[in-house]
């Protein structure tokens, strides 16, 4: 909102301009395909005509961060993604806004115990602003996060009230409690031999 | 000439207000967050490497410039095709087109004759012989810029690639000394 941030009084005017606005922002997001695993399939879905995310607007996916305003951080984010994931984020233009698709992004998700490459939940690299679980969550479930996301822009009050400088911080730390086969090296290797011999085919 | 002059202005100044206005509210309005990290250079996520400014490749302006050239020598066909065709259909003896024949015939004078009240058909050797003229005269033109053309083309400015390792074995020794002589990356250099 750059010079009338948060500067005008609540009138007839300022509401009903405020309305406008949120109105143009939320039924014109235009997401970044951000389709990391399998509930990139679901992302797809839901731009297929069958679900149509464009009827809300959002169905031009842009592969640029600059010209994006929603995040739709669709699988699992790894360690190594996650510095990918948080230097897009900082180069997308304000006013921004996350999806965290899926349970692994949500909480680390079918990888919370084992997974020691995956990042135990995008909130920790991105400040999210909806949640949407499922192992992949059905299409209408997305549709459901987006408008989530529109009645959070409805609620945007950027000329009265402004916006917030500072980007939340997680409060947790991501750091998962291995389980006791993996708490030391040497029985992390049993570990590994014993999935290898449980994986072997059953000679019938 | 006043009013036209005064429509062209306001033309201009109504095009001008809308374009501004949209841009001074945008101005008022979007978020105004500048941060380093935002304004680093794109690079599918990655740590950028290397300056974002790239050469300009002389390839295009290569490919221009015979474009327009040969967009010019199209140009010149027209007038051409206009005074021929004319010429063509004055020169058809045939008595069912005389009708078309003497609408030629005016066509190829200049503009400011008088036109007589009972036309008639024109001498068809005289119209014959000048589209005869009018074939060698194009001829002669497109051979000069066929000349050129066949120079290009010779000399290699219609390739999109020039490499070393593209040349064939056995060109002949001047011209296989001019280009090794000349440094050729791929890609980079006329």
């Amino acid at each position: 909102m750059g010079l009338l941030e948060g500067r005008m009084e609540d009138s007839f005017l300022v509401t009903n301009l405020e309305h406008a606005i949120n109105w143009a922002r939320e039924s014109s997001l235009w997401p970044m395909t951000f389709g990391l695993a399998c509930c990139a399939i679901e992302m797809m879905a839901t731009g297929a005509p069958r679900y149509d995310i464009d009827r809300f607007g959002a169905g031009a996916f842009r592969a640029t961060p600059r010209q994006a305003d929603l995040m739709i951080v669709a699988g699992t984010v790894n360690l190594k993604m996650a510095e990918r994931v948080r230097r897009l984020y900082n180069q997308m233009p304000d006013p921004k806004f996350v999806i965290a698709m899926g349970a692994c992004t949500c909480g680390g998700g079918p990888y919370y115990k084992y997974g020691y490459n995956v990042a135990k939940g995008v909130d920790l690299v991105v400040p999210v602003d909806v949640y949407v679980p499922g192992c992949p969550p059905r299409p209408e479930a997305l549709l459901e996060g987006l408008m989530r996301i529109q009645d959070k822009i409805h609620k945007m009050r950027d000329l009265t009230k402004g916006q917030p400088d500072e980007m939340p911080i997680p409060t947790r730390t991501g750091s998962v409690l291995l389980p006791p086969e993996l708490s030391d090296p040497e029985k992390a290797v049993e570990f590994l031999k014993e999935n290898k011999e449980r994986a072997k085919p059953v000679k019938a | 000439m006043t009013s036209l002059v005064l429509f062209l202005l306001i033309f201009i100044a109504a095009g001008l207000t809308l374009l501004a206005a949209n841009l001074v509210l945008g101005w008022f309005i979007r978020p105004d967050k500048p941060s380093a990290a935002k304004a680093e250079v794109y690079e599918c996520g990655e740590q950028p490497v290397g300056p974002a400014w790239v050469q300009f490749d002389l390839r295009f302006y290569v490919v221009a410039l015979l474009f327009v050239i040969f967009d010019v020598e199209l140009a010149f066909f027209f007038p051409w095709a206009v005074v021929f065709g004319s010429a063509t259909r004055a020169a058809d003896e045939e008595p069912q087109h005389a009708a078309q024949r003497i609408e030629a015939a005016k066509n190829l004078q200049p503009q400011e004759t008088p036109t007589e009240s009972t036309p008639t058909p024109p001498p068809a050797a005289a119209a014959k012989q000048l589209a005869w003229i009018a074939f060698a005269d194009i001829l002669v033109f497109f051979g000069v810029l066929l000349v050129g053309f066949a120079y290009l083309w010779r000399r290699g400015d219609l390739e999109w690639v020039r490499s070393t390792a593209a040349q064939p074995e056995h060109t002949s020794v001047s011209a296989g000394e001019t280009h090794a002589t000349q440094p050729v990356p791929v890609g980079h250099t006329l």
